[in-house]
């Protein structure tokens, strides 16, 4: 049996499908900041503390009122979409009028207060939540052995993403999102409610972030730290993909987590740089990004 | 031009006779510097839990040495040599501190021990790992005071070995700390004839671990040897159950682990894992009496780091009112001279290199129906001997005494 690059092609297999697993979370990740970005124009820094959120408020209900993985997996990314939308209505609608920075500003502060609150409350190791009952275990593929819970993650990531992307590209409530994000005055004039539209797109946005956090909640640390060791990586892949576009950020989500699982194999140590190396390229040869459009 | 000359020179020299001639306490206070990482991946190992411990051994003395007060103040170096370093310039030249203390992250303390030598001021080290710091970059002023990576290797890595555990992976924080950690343990794995398969390292603060896990699966070493600490390891040890590593015969062996990252893992991640520890705070009444007052101030039981804050903190005090100067040589020196005595440490000597040389202790992580509570966590093994622990002088390779 021969061997690619010097590496034995199960060992190849298993880090590809590791990575697969990684890229899903960024996938669920970018996903949020597209859309968030693409119908509010807002860049939300925010997200990295929501996605902490999330499983912080998942954590919270296991251990406080009860309530396991499952239901968590609903009502934690509800709970955190509402908080989502007190900011949208609270804070952030006051600063459409404003230049993006403003909105930049804002949720990147929003991140450290709300960074900074748990991490004061909590410590930085962070708590343990377990793996539920019926995905402990894992299957041994014959190259690897794969843990029930990482293939549920990556199945479950690839239908959230396929799905919002139908609801935005192919229904006609996205259409009507689109049509609000190129001309609001417009489209309000046809009677649609823009204003309570963009407040629910926020909050859908940020819901994702927290669904990402209840999914990672069994796989690392509930940690007030896990949203920030993310969302730099988070933002160089939606940048990558081309700001705004929900197709790019799935695609590239995906494709980036497999560089990096590659690079993890030849080149380890460079392998919390390799994602910025290759938004540097491509931003020099297609500044709008793999999947956007020059506005 | 000659006059100014002159001048420079009168003054250079009255400058030189002020430093060679300065007595007392300078500043007419004692300030001390908690230099740590307050936010990061090990802000609970170290953090402000080093502070409390610190004020708590200031107390002891009433807040004053040698009749003058004392004063602790904190900083967070957010892990980065570059902020530690400038915090360090900035407390020593012009804030009046007289000692920096903890500094966690062998990296940084690397490059503050560089900074407190040339300076002559005293540098407690609690929190870094590497045995640099009394080896070759070592510093007549520089302590190294709760474990290090040699004391880790003799306990963790040698007791693996001596139990089968004769093939190593090592899976390395790749900077200073992690560098150290592998080659004082793989140096041990091979005295004792073991042999190692392999190494992948890690960059610092790296949230998924699965991939150098499956390397380390498929290397096929009885024994994972993870040289990181703090959040790392914590992840480290999640993710090796979630793949199944130790169901699949390999142990894993957590060369450094703190007593926080026990109580993050939760007991059925952590049960069993055996590690090596300068200090667990159930052993005795003393240790449980001054862990419970810790307690109560932090609401958490404290990790070797920080209960070695209070000790290293407390012999310095203690240095000073004998000494009754706080000038960094002078100090040193009374510090070597006094025998280390407290609830951390029993006959603790401290080497000419800096090093305080006091037992280690290997220990087992308690399975959940063994413990009766929170932070009932330990197993004691086995007390490892200070000079079987620490290297000597001679083999530290440290060239500056004093």
């Amino acid at each position: 049996m021969g061997t690619v690059f010097g590496i034995p092609p199960q060992a190849l297999f298993g880090q590809l499908l590791l990575g697969l697993i990684n890229g899903s979370f960024y996938a669920l990740l970018s996903l949020g900041l597209a859309v968030i970005f693409g119908m509010l124009n807002v860049i939300n820094f925010a997200h990295g503390a929501l996605y902490m959120l999330g499983a912080f408020v998942a954590w919270w209900l296991l251990t406080t009122v009860g309530l396991g993985y499952w239901p968590a997996l609903l009502v934690a990314p509800l709970i955190v979409g509402a908080f989502g939308i007190l900011l949208e209505k609270t804070l952030l609608s006051r600063l459409y009028k404003l230049d993006h920075l403003y909105g930049l500003l804002l949720t990147f502060g929003l991140a450290l207060i709300i960074e900074g609150m748990f991490r004061h409350w909590y410590g930085s190791s962070g708590m343990p939540y377990p793996i539920p009952d019926a995905l402990k275990g894992g299957q041994n593929l014959g190259f690897m052995f794969l843990p029930n819970y990482r293939a549920w993650v990556v199945v479950a990531s690839l239908v959230v993403c396929l799905a919002t992307w139908f609801l935005i590209e192919r229904t006609r409530l996205g259409a009507y999102l689109r049509a609000a994000t190129e001309n609001p005055v417009l489209v309000q004039a046809f009677g649609i409610n823009v204003p309570v539209m963009i407040t629910l797109t926020y909050g859908f946005g940020v819901a994702l972030a927290g669904l990402a956090g209840v999914l990672a909640a069994p796989i690392y640390q509930v940690n007030p730290l896990m949203g920030s060791n993310l969302i730099i990586v988070v933002f160089a892949v939606v940048v990558i993909g081309g700001m705004g576009s929900i197709m790019g950020a799935i695609v590239t989500g995906f494709g980036l987590g497999l560089l990096e699982g590659m690079t993890k194999v030849f080149y380890p140590e460079a392998s919390n740089i390799v994602i910025f190396v290759v938004m540097a390229i491509v931003l020099l040869l297609k500044p709008a990004g793999l999947f956007g459009r020059e506005r | 031009m000659m006059g100014r000359i002159l001048l420079a020179g009168v003054a250079a020299a009255a400058l030189m006779a002020g430093t060679a001639q300065a007595q007392g306490i300078s500043g007419d206070k004692v300030k001390i510097g908690v230099l740590n990482d307050r936010s990061g991946l090990y802000a609970d190992l170290g953090g402000e839990g080093s502070a409390v411990a610190a004020r708590m051994a200031a107390e002891e003395f009433g807040n004053k040495v040698a009749g003058k007060p004392v004063e602790i103040i904190t900083a967070d170096h957010q892990n980065k040599a570059d902020i530690g370093s400038s915090i360090t310039r900035q407390w020593l030249d012009t804030d009046g501190v007289d000692v920096i203390v903890d500094v966690p992250n062998s990296g940084v303390a690397l490059a503050v021990q560089e900074i407190t030598k040339e300076k002559k001021k005293i540098f407690l080290m609690l929190g870094p790992a590497t045995s640099r710091l009394t080896g070759d970059a070592c510093s007549p002023t520089g302590f190294h005071w709760a474990y290090d990576t040699r004391a880790l290797a003799v306990g963790t890595g040698r007791a693996m070995v001596k139990e089968g555990g004769d093939t190593w992976f090592f899976l390395t924080a790749d900077y200073a700390f992690g560098h150290q950690l592998e080659a004082d343990t793989m140096a041990e794995v091979k005295t004792a004839g073991g042999t190692v398969k392999g190494v992948v390292r890690h960059p610092l603060n790296s949230s998924d671990f699965s991939s150098f896990l499956l390397q380390a699966q498929g290397s096929g070493a009885k024994i994972v040897g993870l040289a990181n600490a703090g959040g790392d390891t914590i992840n480290s040890i999640k993710q090796a159950a979630e793949f199944g590593i130790t169901q699949g015969g390999q142990k894993l062996a957590g060369l450094l682990l703190f007593l926080s990252d026990v109580h993050a893992l939760g007991l059925n991640v952590a049960q069993d894992l055996v590690l090596t520890t300068g200090f667990y705070w159930d052993m005795d009444d003393e240790k449980r009496a001054w862990s419970k007052k810790y307690m109560e101030k932090t609401g958490k039981m404290p990790t070797m780091v920080q209960a070695g804050t209070y000790s290293a903190v407390r012999h310095y005090l203690k240095a000073i009112e004998a000494a009754g100067t706080d000038e960094g040589l002078a100090v040193s020196k009374k510090m070597k001279e006094t025998p280390v005595n407290d609830m951390f440490a029993k006959n603790g000597k401290i080497l000419a290199n800096g090093r305080m040389v006091h037992d280690m202790y290997l220990a087992r992580v308690k399975k959940p129906g063994e413990s009766k509570g929170p932070w009932d966590y330990y197993q004691i093994l086995r007390t490892i001997p200070g000079d079987e622990a620490f290297f000597t002088v001679e083999q530290s390779g440290c060239k500056v005494t004093g």
